[in-house]
Parts: C-alpha cells; sequence; structure tokens
C-alpha cells in the first residue's frame, strides 16, 4: 500500500520514500537471505520443536500430540527463495521509477549491479554462504532465453534484414578480430613481464585465446538494458543489438574449440579448417534449427480458433524447445531462438486473437525485464561472493586491449563495409557504435563454467571478466547518454508509422524492384521481391488459417491501424473525450456522398435542405451507426469468449461510447452539410473537401473539452440571438471561434469559409438527432435556429449573459493555441 | 567493363557523368544495358520496357514506365510526356536513384530530399497540375494493391481515403468544417514525408561490373 501511495503522490517525501523502502527490503533480503541460503536458523528451529516434542512424548507415551502447526522451511525453500529473488528484483525495478531524477541519471543496469552488491554484501556480514546465484546452467535455460525471445520476437525485421551485412560483419569479423587480437597482445605482454616473474609467464597463448573469446563478444542483455534508455536512432541500434545476437555463435565456437585445445596444447591447420566448418554448423544449423520450430508454431497457430486461451503458450513453448534443441547439439541457441521469433512471428500474429497477441507481448516483456534485472543483481551478487584474484597488470591490460581492440575493429570494419553501403556509416556512428560494445552477464557465465583443472587461473580470469563487465556498464553505460547528446547523434523518431508512411514504404519497395529491373541488375530489392512473392504464394497460404493469408501488407497494416483506434474508443471510456484520430471510415463515409463537386455545390448554396437531401443524410448517419456495430462486432469476434459478462459489458460501453462520438460528429457532420455555402466565385474549390470532420476533432486532447465547452456556449449564445442565425447569413463580423491557425493560412489551395461553427445547428442537431430516432415526422435538419424548451444542458437559464461575452469566453475556450496547432511532425500524428 | 569502351564514348560520358553524377563505369553499364533493352537502338520506347520480363509482375509498372517518359523529371519547368527517350534522359532519370555522397551539409540533404520526393511526387500528380487530388491518390493506392484481387479494390479506396485525411489533418492542422482540402500540394507532400528519411531509401546500388549478362 505505501507503494501506491508512493507513486500517486507527487510530494517531496517520494525519494525519500523510495528509498526508505529500498532499505527495507534490502534488509528484509538480507535477513530472509540466511535461512534459505543455509538454512541453519531452521535446523535449529525444528531442532526447538523436537524438544519440545521429546517433552511431551515424555509426559505421555501412548500417544503423539497432534502437532496443530509445525514449520518445514526445507519443503518450499527452493521456490521460496526464487520468488524472493524474483519479488525483489521487481521491487528494485519499481523502487527506481519511483525516484525520479535517479533512473535518469543512471542506467538501471547499473543501479542493479549496485543492489546486487548490497545484497551479497548482507549475506556475507551475516556469516552465511553466497548462494551460486549466477550458476551457468540457471543462466543459460532460464534467465537468458526470455530476453532473447523478447528481442527475436520483436526485432525489428526490416532494419535488420536491410542492414545484414553490416551485422554480419561486425559480428563475426569484428568478434574474431577482437579475440584473437586481445588474445594475442595479452600473451605477449603477460610475456614480457619484466623481472618479476609471476605467475603471468605461466599463461599460455590458448587460455589467453580462450579469455579473449569470452572477453570479446558484445552482451546483448547490456546492450538493450542501455540502448533502451538512450532512444538512439533505428539504424545504429539494430547494428550494434544486431551484433550483440549474432556474434553468439562465434563466441561458442571459440569458446568450444580453445577449450577443447586447452588442454591438449596444440592446433594443427586441421583443426582450424574444422573451427571454420564448426562456426558455420553451430550459426546456420542454429538457425535451421529455430525456423523450424517457428514454421511449427506458425502452423499450430493455424488450428488453435477454438481454444485461444492457450495461444500464446505455443509461442513460448515452441521457442523455448528450440533453444533448448539448439544447445542440445552445442549449436547457437541464441540464434535459434532469434529464428524462431522472427520467423514465426508474422504468421502467429495473423492466426492468433488479438488478445492473446496482447498476452504475448506483455508476457514477454515480463519476463524479460525480470530476467534482465535478476542478471544484473546476481552479477552484483556474484562479485562480492566470488573468490578474486586480483592482477593489476592483467585487469588493466584486458581492459585498455578490450577498447582499442573494438575501436580498431569498428574503424577498420566500417571503412570496408563503407565501400558497399548506400548509406554510409558517419564517424558519429562508427564511434557509438564503438562505444555501445557493452559486454554482460553472458561472457560471465561463460568463465563461470570454465573448469579449475584446466584452467588454474580462473579466478584471475573472472575478475578481469567482472572488471572488464564493470567498466563497459557502469563507465560507458553511463556517459554513453550525455555522449549521445553531446554528439548530437540523431535520436529515434517517436511518431508511429502513419498509413501515408506505409503507402510510400509499399511504392517505394516496388519502385526500387522495378527501377532495378530496368538497370538490369540483381540487387537487393530484386530478391527481396521475389521472396515476398514466395511467401505469399505458398508460405502464407500454408501457415495462416482462411482470409488473411491473401491480406496484403498494406491491407493488414490498415486493418490494424483500423482495430487501434476501435480499441482506443474503449479506452477512452466514460469521458466525452474522443481518440485523436477519427476512425477513418466514418468520416470518410460522411464525405463520400458529397463526390461530384459541381452538382453539390449548387445544392449546397442553397440556405435550406430539400427534404431529399435531409433524407439521405439520415441515410448516411444510420449506416453509418451500422458499420459502426458491425466492426465493433467484428473486433469483438477476436476476443476471447470465456466471460459473456464482460464482453456484454464491453459492447454496452463501446455502443455508449459510440453514441456520443456519433453525436458529436453528427453535430459537426451537419454542421458542414448546413452551413451557408461557400462564396459563389469558387465552385470548383470543392473536390476532396476531407478533413472537416476530421480536422475539427484531430486539435490535441488538451482542447477537446474546452471545444465541446464552446460548443455548448455557442448553443446557448445562439438561443439568446437567434436573429443572427439567419439562413445564408454569414456571421462575418463574427470572430471565428475556431480560428484558422496561422500556419496554413499562407497555403494557397486552401479554402477558407467563414461560415461559424457556432451556427445553431452545431448544437441542436444532437437533440434533432434522437427525437429522430424517437419520432418519424420531424422538421428535419433544418437551418432555423430552434428555440427549444430545456436546452442540450441545464445551463439554460443563464441565458442573461450578454452574447459579447459568451463569444469571447467561447474564442478563448476553442483557441487550440499555438503549441497543439504547428503541424510538425511531432503534432498530433494521425495515429497516435 | 569501362575500360573497354572506345575513346568516343568516354568523351561522350564525361558530359555525362558531369550531369548525372554517375561514374564513367556506372554509365558504361547502363549504356550497355540500354542498348540492351533498346535492340541497340538510339532510342527507347514504352514497348521496350513493357518487355523486360521482371517488371511484368510489378504492380506498379505504368507508373514506373510512365516516369521514364515524364518531361518533369528532365529537368525543371518542362512538362509533358514523349514517346521516346535517348540514352542521356534515361540518364537523367537513373540519377534520382543515386545514393547521396556521405557528407551533405544540412542543405545539400534537405535538396537531394526535395529532388526525391518530386520524383515521387511527380509519380503521383499525373494530370500536373501541382496538386495530388483524391482521384489520383486513390489510383495509386488501388495500383499497389492491383495484384491482390477484388479484395484489394474495395480497401483500396478506404486506405487512401484515410492516408488524404491523415494529409489534410497534418498539413492543415484544424479545419474548419466547411473547409476544403483540394489535394496534396508538394510542400504539403514534402512536410508528410519529412519523417520518412527518402533520401536514405530511395537508393540503388549502382554497380561498377556489368552484371546485365546474368538477367533476362
Amino acid at each position: 500500500m505505501p507503494l501506491r501511495t508512493g507513486s500517486a503522490g507527487f510530494g517531496r517525501s517520494l525519494p525519500e520514500r523510495g528509498l526508505l523502502l529500498l532499505v527495507v527490503l534490502v534488509v528484509l533480503e538480507g535477513f530472509f537471505l540466511p535461512h534459505g541460503a543455509a538454512s541453519s536458523p531452521d535446523v535449529s528451529h525444528q531442532e526447538n520443536l523436537d524438544n519440545h516434542r521429546e517433552a511431551d512424548v515424555g509426559h505421555n507415551f501412548t500417544k503423539k500430540a497432534f502437532p496443530v502447526l509445525s514449520l518445514d522451511y526445507h519443503h518450499i525453500q527452493t521456490p521460496f527463495e526464487i520468488s524472493l529473488w524474483v519479488l525483489l528484483a521487481s521491487l528494485m525495478k519499481l523502487g527506481f521509477h519511483l525516484i525520479p531524477r535517479l533512473s535518469g541519471i543512471v542506467p538501471e543496469s547499473c543501479l542493479l549491479i549496485v543492489v546486487g552488491l548490497l545484497v551479497g554484501g548482507l549475506i556475507k556480514l551475516a556469516g552465511e554462504e553466497v548462494p551460486p546465484v549466477l550458476d551457468s546452467r540457471l543462466f543459460f535455460q532460464c534467465l537468458l532465453p526470455p530476453i532473447i525471445l523478447d528481442a527475436g520476437y520483436f526485432l525489428p525485421i526490416r532494419p535488420f534484414m536491410e542492414n545484414l551485412g553490416t551485422i554480419l560483419m561486425f559480428a563475426v569479423v569484428g568478434t574474431l578480430w577482437n579475440a584473437f587480437f586481445i588474445g594475442g597482445l595479452l600473451y605477449a605482454v603477460c610475456q614480457i613481464q619484466p623481472a618479476n616473474p609471476s605467475d603471468l609467464h605461466q599463461l599460455e597463448l590458448l587460455p589467453c585465446l580462450l579469455f579473449a573469446s569470452i572477453i570479446s563478444a558484445v552482451d546483448p542483455v547490456a546492450v538493450l538494458a542501455v540502448f533502451e534508455e538512450i532512444h538512439i536512432n533505428e539504424l545504429l541500434h539494430i547494428l550494434v543489438f544486431g551484433e550483440s545476437l549474432l556474434n553468439d555463435a562465434v563466441t561458442v565456437v571459440l569458446y568450444h574449440l580453445f577449450e577443447e585445445y586447452a588442454g591438449v596444447g596444440t592446433v594443427t591447420v586441421m583443426d582450424c579448417f574444422l573451427g571454420v566448418i564448426s562456426f558455420l554448423v553451430v550459426a546456420l544449423g542454429g538457425v535451421l534449427v529455430g525456423a523450424i520450430y517457428g514454421i511449427l508454431s506458425a502452423f499450430t497457430s493455424r488450428f488453435t480458433s477454438h481454444t485461444r486461451v492457450i495461444e500464446p503458450l505455443f509461442v513460448f513453448v515452441y521457442s523455448y524447445m528450440a533453444y533448448l534443441s539448439a544447445e542440445m547439439f552445442h549449436l547457437s541457441g541464441i540464434m535459434a531462438l532469434i529464428a524462431c521469433g522472427a520467423v514465426m512471428r508474422p504468421y502467429v500474429e495473423a492466426n492468433i486473437s488479438h488478445k492473446s497477441h496482447t498476452t504475448i507481448k506483455y508476457f514477454l516483456k515480463m519476463w524479460s525485464s525480470v530476467s534482465e534485472t535478476l542478471i544484473f543483481i546476481f552479477l552484483g551478487v556474484a562479485t562480492v561472493d566470488g573468490p578474486h584474484s586480483w592482477n593489476w597488470t592483467f585487469v588493466t591490460v584486458t581492459v585498455i586491449l578490450c577498447l582499442v581492440a573494438r575501436v580498431m575493429g569498428v574503424v577498420g570494419l566500417t571503412f570496408v563495409i563503407n565501400k558497399f553501403r548506400i548509406v554510409k556509416l558517419t564517424t558519429k556512428d562508427q564511434f557509438i557504435i564503438a562505444y555501445g560494445g557493452l559486454r554482460g552477464a553472458i561472457a560471465f557465465s561463460l568463465g563461470f563454467l570454465l573448469k579449475k583443472e584446466h584452467f588454474p587461473m580462473r579466478e584471475m580470469f573472472l575478475t578481469a571478466i567482472i572488471t572488464v563487465i564493470f567498466f563497459t556498464v557502469f563507465v560507458q553505460g553511463m556517459t554513453i547518454k550525455p555522449l549521445v547528446e553531446l554528439l548530437a547523434v540523431k535520436k529515434k523518431q517517436e511518431a508511429k508509422r502513419s498509413i501515408n508512411e506505409e503507402i510510400h514504404t509499399q511504392f517505394l519497395d516496388h519502385l526500387l524492384t522495378g527501377i532495378e529491373d530496368i538497370c538490369g541488375h540483381y540487387g537487393h530489392h530484386h530478391w527481396k521481391d521475389k521472396l515476398n512473392r514466395f511467401n505469399k504464394k505458398y508460405v502464407k497460404k500454408c501457415l495462416i488459417a482462411g482470409e488473411r493469408s491473401k491480406e496484403p501488407q498494406l491491407i493488414a497494416f490498415y486493418h490494424k491501424m483500423e482495430m487501434k483506434q476501435a480499441i482506443e474508443l474503449v479506452a477512452s471510456g466514460g469521458g466525452v473525450k474522443l481518440p485523436s484520430a477519427m476512425p477513418s471510415t466514418v468520416s470518410m463515409q460522411n464525405i463520400q456522398p458529397k463526390k461530384p463537386p459541381i452538382a453539390k455545390s449548387a445544392e449546397r448554396a442553397l440556405p435550406q435542405l430539400t427534404r431529399g437531401r435531409e433524407e439521405e443524410i439520415r441515410k448516411i448517419l444510420r449506416s453509418n451507426l451500422q458499420r459502426t456495430r458491425q466492426r465493433l462486432r467484428s473486433y469483438n469476434r477476436h476476443t476471447l469468449v470465456v466471460d459473456p459478462y464482460e464482453d456484454g459489458f464491453n459492447e454496452l460501453l463501446i455502443k455508449k461510447q459510440k453514441m456520443i462520438d456519433l453525436e458529436k460528429k453528427i453535430k459537426e457532420m451537419n454542421n458542414y452539410l448546413t452551413v451557408p455555402a461557400a462564396p459563389p466565385d469558387s465552385p470548383t474549390m470543392c473536390r476532396a473537401r476531407l478533413a472537416q470532420v476530421n480536422a475539427s476533432v484531430s486539435v490535441s486532447a488538451k482542447c477537446r473539452h474546452s471545444i465541446s465547452t464552446a460548443i455548448l456556449l455557442s448553443g446557448r449564445d445562439t438561443d439568446f440571438k437567434p436573429a443572427q442565425q439567419q439562413k445564408g447569413n454569414r456571421i462575418c463580423e463574427d470572430p471565428q471561434a475556431y480560428s484558422m491557425k496561422p500556419a496554413s493560412g499562407n497555403v494557397p489551395s486552401i479554402q477558407v469559409d467563414l461560415a461559424s461553427p457556432q451556427s445553431p445547428e452545431s448544437v441542436n442537431v444532437i437533440d434533432e438527432f434522437r427525437r429522430a430516432n424517437r419520432e418519424e415526422d420531424d422538421q428535419g435538419l433544418v437551418m432555423r435556429p430552434r428555440h427549444r424548451p430545456g436546452g442540450p444542458n441545464k445551463k439554460t437559464e443563464e441565458e442573461g449573459d450578454t452574447a459579447k461575452d459568451q463569444q469571447k469566453l467561447m474564442r478563448c475556450l476553442s483557441d487550440p493555441g499555438p503549441s497543439a496547432e504547428d503541424d510538425e511532425d511531432e503534432d498530433e500524428p494521425f495515429l497516435p | 567493363m569501362g575500360a573497354l569502351q572506345s575513346q568516343s564514348d568516354h568523351h561522350e560520358y564525361v558530359d555525362l557523368a558531369q550531369k548525372t553524377g554517375f561514374s564513367f563505369e556506372q554509365i558504361g553499364v547502363l549504356h550497355k544495358r540500354f542498348k540492351q533493352l533498346s535492340h541497340d537502338e538510339e532510342t527507347l520506347r514504352r514497348d521496350h520496357f513493357n518487355e523486360i520480363p521482371d517488371l511484368a509482375c510489378n504492380p506498379i509498372r505504368a507508373q514506373i514506365i510512365g516516369a521514364f517518359f515524364d518531361r518533369r523529371n528532365y529537368r525543371q519547368n518542362s512538362e509533358g510526356t514523349v514517346e521516346e527517350i535517348d540514352f542521356e534522359n534515361f540518364l537523367v532519370v537513373m540519377s534520382h536513384f543515386r545514393p547521396p555522397s556521405l557528407h551533405l551539409t544540412e542543405e545539400q540533404r534537405d535538396n537531394v530530399r526535395r529532388e526525391k520526393l518530386r520524383f515521387l511526387f511527380n509519380m503521383h500528380d499525373t494530370d500536373n497540375d501541382g496538386t495530388i487530388t483524391l482521384e489520383e491518390y486513390r489510383h495509386v493506392v488501388e495500383e499497389l494493391l492491383s495484384r491482390s484481387g477484388a479484395l484489394g479494390k474495395e480497401t483500396a479506396k478506404s486506405i487512401a481515403d484515410a492516408a488524404m485525411l491523415e494529409v489534410a489533418s497534418i498539413s492543415m492542422g484544424h479545419m474548419e468544417p466547411d473547409e476544403f482540402y483540394e489535394g496534396i500540394t508538394f510542400e504539403h507532400f514534402f512536410k508528410l514525408l519529412k519523417g520518412f528519411e527518402i533520401e536514405s531509401k530511395m537508393n540503388i546500388h549502382f554497380w561498377n561490373m556489368d552484371t546485365s549478362t546474368l538477367c533476362k
């Protein structure tokens, strides 16, 4: 409960409270863990109990008293401890985000390591044995897979594939270079130890290389943790992150190769050759295993339409099996997971329900974030625990060599890569790529796996590995954010993809393919097109159920967008607040009948609507209502039907919300339909009169309430002064409540008609519409202002206010303000 | 293969290279392709493009071919279409797809972006009136989805409408209920796709080597 209040309140006490919470937790953990770690206290408890029992037994020999309450900690020890750790990790994560400034300065990973250090220290202080938390088995089989699956499933495939060459270059050649450069120089440094004959002299080349191959791989967990926070642009993110994922194969092969031969001591050319083969087998095998499981998963999801509840499970289980299968053959498990996630995603997403998709998303995010937190805490704990052997020379040389090798590798490789890249990597990019090469827990776990008998220097290795990890995570991780800002590296665009961008992405794809075909060479786009076509023709048919298999990407995108809007509509709940994006079909429906421009403009010039026109409008409105319902139903079709009440309730909510929205829209639309015509000298301009509905709604959410207020006010206003609202009377002297924003004023093609949105219809039509539903013979949507008895709101008795004041107030309220209105890219995208 | 080109060709290329920014090798390769497409004639006609087998299944084939015969893409302030193009014009159209160089000032980048977007805009704006109207935009989307049969036809319309609404709301921000959005002007188009980074996307790799023998 204190957490709740802590997160809700913004008082000054918040940081203190958070800190207090942390301290309490750490103490708690320190208090609890001794129980778990060695369970000696609870043994003594047990003894006490036994003593007690014996005493009882002494009293009456015939029968033992039934133990009303007994303590058996052993029984639950393991799961209890696991839960405790997970709880600690989650609470830590929670705690950091309660302290606003802290998480802005220090990356979460650093703080978690510090927490780990503290916890480890407390355990040590309590005189207990530190549990081997970062055990390699635990790490590779439980902690790592969720993070990698999350990364693989949500891998941005397009940028990844576009930069695959660069990524592979960095991952394979870069890692190899790092390993051999660091290993070789390290060995050299160990040999030239001057007069001082330390143990470093005994270090041979192969252990050096093994150590270097462990330390040279960029770690996906660390990279993810840091890069998530700095919001770097997509290209750099995918380059560094992709490298960290794909270098796993290199690391695995090098590790096994050197571990194998470290005992023997010699490596022949044949072994090198076998190593290369092994690399190909490990990498491609991993991808193959992953792809097979991915396809299986996609195929399975084709048939889950009747058992929606277990859909997400298939994704997780198949992926985990892919990982385990790959590990079984010592293939690259990480690559298997990535391949599995990336392969299955498009098909699975088309098959499963929307709720299942959300479940998958949240489960993956939750698991991976808990795993990540645990890994960093464990890293801290293991640091306290581990038997260390600190060797200044070795550690310093390692850290320096790591940095130098990384920089040289990146710069050298970029030089080569830039010859083939269309978008060249700039110096800034190279710097960030080099600087983002963080090492992490995978290296530590691999080091942990080394056997003492083969590697007498294991402790020194571990110490050096930990130092490098700490250096990269703390120094580089903490400084990379300021550096990114300092260098003004391009940031990620926050705006979501708009439909126009999607259209142009598709358009460009086809255009570039076409140009490549005309040029007569088969490049990237050509093969992508071929693959797409193959995918559409054969694969999708097998793996996707029903009609969706034929859906082109653009349409799928469009449907997704519509779906999102529908959900937002529901999510926006009881308030009158509209989603910032209108469901496009609805507003278009409103616009559709005005397509033939000239004829309509003539009709529009009429001050009053004809009855036929009026009928037409009503029909549109009704069809709108139906369409909305249909759409909502089709949305509901995807949802789980476990709880009919919930669904019914939701539908009710949606309907209610929809009604409110619709009324608002109708109001606007009628306003549009019935306002006096545009100036007669510009009949041509009424082509494609879009946006009048949309645009008036697409002001930012902040102004929305004020606008609705303004409309209400205007209703009162016009009730009060009906004379002003005569037909065809364009209230030119009346400055507009919805003032045009200045930025658009200089655009020539837009005709600004100064008809007022505060004409009476804007309000009256609400009532009008309600009545229209009830009774058949009403006067329709007339221009005449109505003198209603009640009015739309209860405030009508305040009509005594002067009109001038009203208008002023109206203007103030409805003025969206400059900040909400400038049409920069960040301004209110179509899709929020 | 540029080395094999005759001397006289080379002189010609200097001119073209300056105009289009292609290297001699690239021009050589493209020239060879041009000859191959035109069956060793001096000019290319639409039929020649229609014969390219790989292009046959491109949904926007007509527009791509049209762009080659559109005068607006050769130089500014000209309009209309031509019936056949010579190598120079072929090269000029191709040069729109040349990747920008590594070091660009912000202004140059803006120019490159403007030029590439202008090419796209011209492809959409079929009647050359400076705006992409709803009909034109619908046509674009319909063409894009033309490979997906009847299903696409229906949706194409609503997609184009939604897109147009988006353009209106982005470029106009907030409009009066009775304002009319005529169509996308180039400035709006430019603004719309500002975040799209066209300069890094609308590029293809022009090889220095001759690979056309591999293609049909």
